[in-house]
């Protein structure tokens, strides 16, 4: 039966991870926004909190851990953990992008290791926090470029590369590491290696400035001649052309719908800061009447709103298809493209509807537009989503349609 | 037909006259007298309202017969159940069979071939709406396989499927807020083999058409009411035997009259428009209508008003859903098809990302009307989820019809393909309030 409201069985979930965004995200933004790369130890106690709400069972994660595929129970319709992970992301996102990005434990690595580690590593890497190290200084949405080699040597493969845009990569125990084992092979010789803090070779060469989401730490590093023990390769450690990229890239149609969820929880940050600002204003808008015959402020608010909806149940779909084991690839582009694009618009014309006030650093809606940027780019650029959605629609494959 | 002719005549003549005159550009009066010659050349005459049957109560019920409400759910879930599937199927292969093939001869005349709304009548929908104590076929509210039907006849055509649709949203209304007199009166015919021409007015010819400040006007007088208005571009009109008609009952705020067309002072005059052509789009005329007590619906409601122009918007939502996926079906073979500077277009990215993007506004357009109207069945409160529905139906559609046209470039803008003729029909969602009810 058709039906597209939130889960009753997660709305216990969403009210936590609500409450958390509004206690202990929301007061604490603009301190780490003005404050960059110093850590908010108010996200350890958090962090002990989700590791138990994950504990308790994969469907009540609100974080960015396990988005592992679960097995189906039944021959029904399923809400699990893919879905419950989305509405988590979005109501923290709602609080603040920058401290989901920086949750002790939840990075994109523990995402990678979640879909694809063997049971053998989940245990070791249990309890970790992993960042992941993909883009390098030459190369960002064309990962299959990229340069860092590993070179199998007795127990060990040796890294030699460098890393930026690593996400948490100060905070984070683990590094996931993309390099290829041969750079003649192409895609298919690309792995993911676990590198350890503290590894010889691997260092961290600076933290970058930015834009937005200044509360999360964005690293860069060097790998020279670093010993990581073969055990630590993710994956298949074999060259195999049929199976290309997948094993890698699988990673990312989990994380796809978690980052569209991200940019829908921001936006309604930004929407409904700005109906309550409005509101102050005397502008309220009425649903059932014309927007044409109202005020311009309404039909942008109304307009606003169709492409958060847009967003927000495209997300959903896609998380929804994660759980009921369809495949989703097209969906979960779908989302993130039309979450990533509409998360800026919007934010960036709720700004310009409050003024000064929605301008200024009184309020939080400035910091948003500036956090709103980056959900349009990490996970794949908006560009690179068109691509995969018109791959999917037009049956093209990536060397006919680049 | 010798009146038009007559009329048509005239006005050459006196078209001929008038153009070589320099009074009428001295009194800036051309561009005036050109639009009234072209009005009046296009749309002729007005004619009285079809005769049709006499409704009459053939049964009494001591309470209204309504659908029972749709069970609510726990689960998100977007799986349609087997009788939506199957319903679905069996409105899509008619309209690729049946409609699609009819478009453009319907278009081009302004009308829809008799035996394609037979065919459609056969479908049983309007059936479905119907409980079954009044003869019809249905159980519980279903406005999510009304909007799934509409979905997959607009696939076919925008404009018949509006020419099939529009009776049903007259009964549907019956249904939802009709007494006991009034079903009994009116719902067996549509139940019945031979289900009457009807239709909802709704919109009326204003620039920033407001529908809760109708300029229509009802007033009460001696247990009756008297109704003087104009609505604009109803479906079918001229053939309708029944309308529901929107209108200011003084006093009470807007209101739903139910209106035969046999009605003294009732007239229908043709409204050909840019597009829903195959629909035969009227403007119907009341001067002093007079009604008994028992035309008012729910007693003037005014939440009753408002659910009926929201589902209404969904119809348009579900027409403009069904047609952007058209049009997307046509526009990837031929982008993969058509080559330029030796390779297909569909290989150039700003070529693809236009397809990538239909993709991708049609997919949210589905899902905003899907909830919208899930949650109107469920008995939720839905006035919200669709306006926002509406908005992004209205704005993407009309994009996605302008982009169809824009990737087959000047083969789009020719009728031999039908894309220009969607970019016709998609303009009309975010025109039209009413017609529609799911």
């Amino acid at each position: 039966m058709i039906n597209l409201e939130t889960p009753k069985k997660f709305r216990m979930l969403v009210e936590q991870a609500h409450q958390v965004a509004r206690e202990i995200f929301r007061p604490n933004s603009r301190r780490y926004d003005l404050a960059e790369h110093e850590y908010p130890k108010e996200l350890d106690m958090l962090g002990a909190l989700l590791d138990g709400m994950n504990a308790g069972g994969g469907s009540e994660g609100a974080g960015a851990a396990g988005v592992r595929r679960d097995k189906l129970d039944s021959d029904g319709n399923r809400n699990g953990s893919n879905m419950s992970t989305a509405l988590g992301a979005m109501e923290l996102c709602w609080g603040d992008v920058g401290f989901l990005l920086t949750m002790p434990r939840q990075g994109l690595g523990n995402s990678a290791i979640a879909s694809v580690a063997s049971d053998e590593q989940l245990k070791r890497f249990e309890g970790r926090w992993a960042a992941m190290a993909i883009t390098e200084p030459h190369c960002g949405s064309d990962s299959a470029a990229i340069r860092t080699t590993a070179t199998l040597d007795g127990d060990h493969y040796v890294l030699n590369g460098d890393k930026i845009f690593v996400t948490s990569g100060e905070r984070a125990d683990l590094v996931v590491v993309w390099a290829t084992l041969d750079r003649h092979a192409g895609r298919a010789a690309i792995k993911s290696f676990v590198v350890e803090k503290g590894t010889p070779g691997f260092e961290l060469v600076r933290l970058e400035h930015k834009l937005g989401i200044r509360a999360s730490d964005t690293a860069q590093f060097a790998l020279r001649d670093c010993r990581v023990p073969k055990e630590n390769l993710l994956g298949e450690p074999t060259i195999n052309v049929e199976k290309g990229f997948a094993g890698v890239m699988q990673t990312f149609d989990n994380t796809r719908p978690l980052v569209a969820a991200m940019g829908v929880g921001l936006a309604r940050a930004c929407l409904d800061e700005t109906r309550r600002i409005l509101g102050e204003a005397g502008v309220e808008v009425d649903y059932d009447r014309p927007a044409l015959v109202q005020s311009a402020a309404v039909a942008e608010m109304l307009r606003m709103e169709a492409d958060y909806e847009a967003a927000r149940l495209l997300t959903l779909q896609a998380a929804w298809m994660a759980d009921n084991r369809k495949p989703n690839s097209l969906q979960a582009s779908m989302a993130k493209a039309k979450a990533g694009r509409s998360c800026v618009d919007i934010a960036l014309k709720c700004v310009e509807l409050c003024g000064s006030v929605g301008y200024g650093e009184s309020e939080l809606l400035e910091k948003w537009a500036r956090d709103a940027k980056i959900l349009d780019i990490f996970e794949g650029t908006q560009q690179i989503q068109l691509l995969i959605v018109a791959r999917r629609l037009l049956g093209k494959t990536s060397s006919e349609l680049h | 037909m010798s009146l038009t002719s007559n009329a048509m005549g005239l006005g050459l003549r006196a078209l001929n006259r008038l153009a070589g005159l320099p009074l009428v550009d001295k009194l800036g009066l051309r561009r005036t007298t050109e639009r009234a010659m072209y009005t009046g050349a296009r749309v002729g005459f007005r004619a009285a309202g079809a005769v049709g049957r006499s409704f009459k109560a053939t049964q009494t019920l001591l309470k209204p017969a309504r659908l029972a409400g749709a069970p609510s759910r726990s689960l998100f879930d977007l799986t349609p159940d087997d009788d939506q599937v199957m319903l679905r199927e069996a409105v899509l292969s008619y309209a690729q069979e049946q409609l699609r093939p009819a478009a453009a001869a319907a278009d081009a005349a302004t009308s829809a071939p008799d035996e394609l709304l037979t065919a459609a009548a056969e479908l049983g929908i309007a059936q479905l709406g119907i409980p079954e104590s009044l003869g019809g076929a249905g159980a519980q509210r279903n406005a999510v396989t009304n909007v799934l039907i509409a979905e997959a006849m607009a696939q076919g055509d925008l404009s018949l499927a509006v020419a099939c649709l529009a009776p049903s949203a007259v009964s549907n209304a019956l249904v939802l807020w009709g007494n006991p007199e009034q079903q009994a009166t009116y719902l067996p015919a549509f139940a019945g083999e031979h289900t009457p021409g009807a239709a909802l007015a709704i919109l009326e010819p204003q620039p920033l058409f407001d529908p809760l400040a109708l300029r229509a006007r009802a007033r009460a007088v001696g247990g009756g009411f008297v109704l003087d208005g104009v609505k604009s571009l109803v479906p079918r009109a001229a053939s309708a035997e029944l309308f529901i008609i929107a209108a200011e009952l003084e006093g009470r705020g807007p209101a739903l009259f139910l209106v035969e067309s046999s009605s003294a002072g009732l007239s229908i005059e043709a409204e050909p428009a840019m597009g829903l052509r195959a629909a035969s789009t009227a403007r119907v005329h009341l001067q002093g209508v007079q009604l008994p007590a028992t035309a008012l619906i729910a007693d003037a409601d005014a939440q009753v008003y408002r659910d009926c122009l929201n589902l209404g918007r969904l119809g348009w939502c579900a027409l403009s859903v069904g047609t952007a996926q058209a049009a997307l079906d046509y526009v990837i073979p031929y982008v993969n098809e058509r080559t330029a500077f030796g390779e297909p277009i569909s290989h150039r990215q700003s070529v693809a990302f236009a397809v990538a993007n239909i993709g991708i506004e049609l997919e949210g357009m589905r899902l905003t009307t899907l909830r919208a109207a899930s949650r109107a069945e469920q008995g939720l409160a839905f006035s919200q989820q669709t306006a926002v529905a509406r908005r992004l139906c209205i704005e993407k559609g009309v994009q996605i019809g302008s982009d169809a046209v824009q990737l087959l470039g000047g083969h789009g803008f020719v009728k031999e393909h039908p894309v220009e003729r969607w970019y016709r029909d998609l303009r009309a969602a975010g025109v039209v309030e009413g017609v529609l009810l799911v």
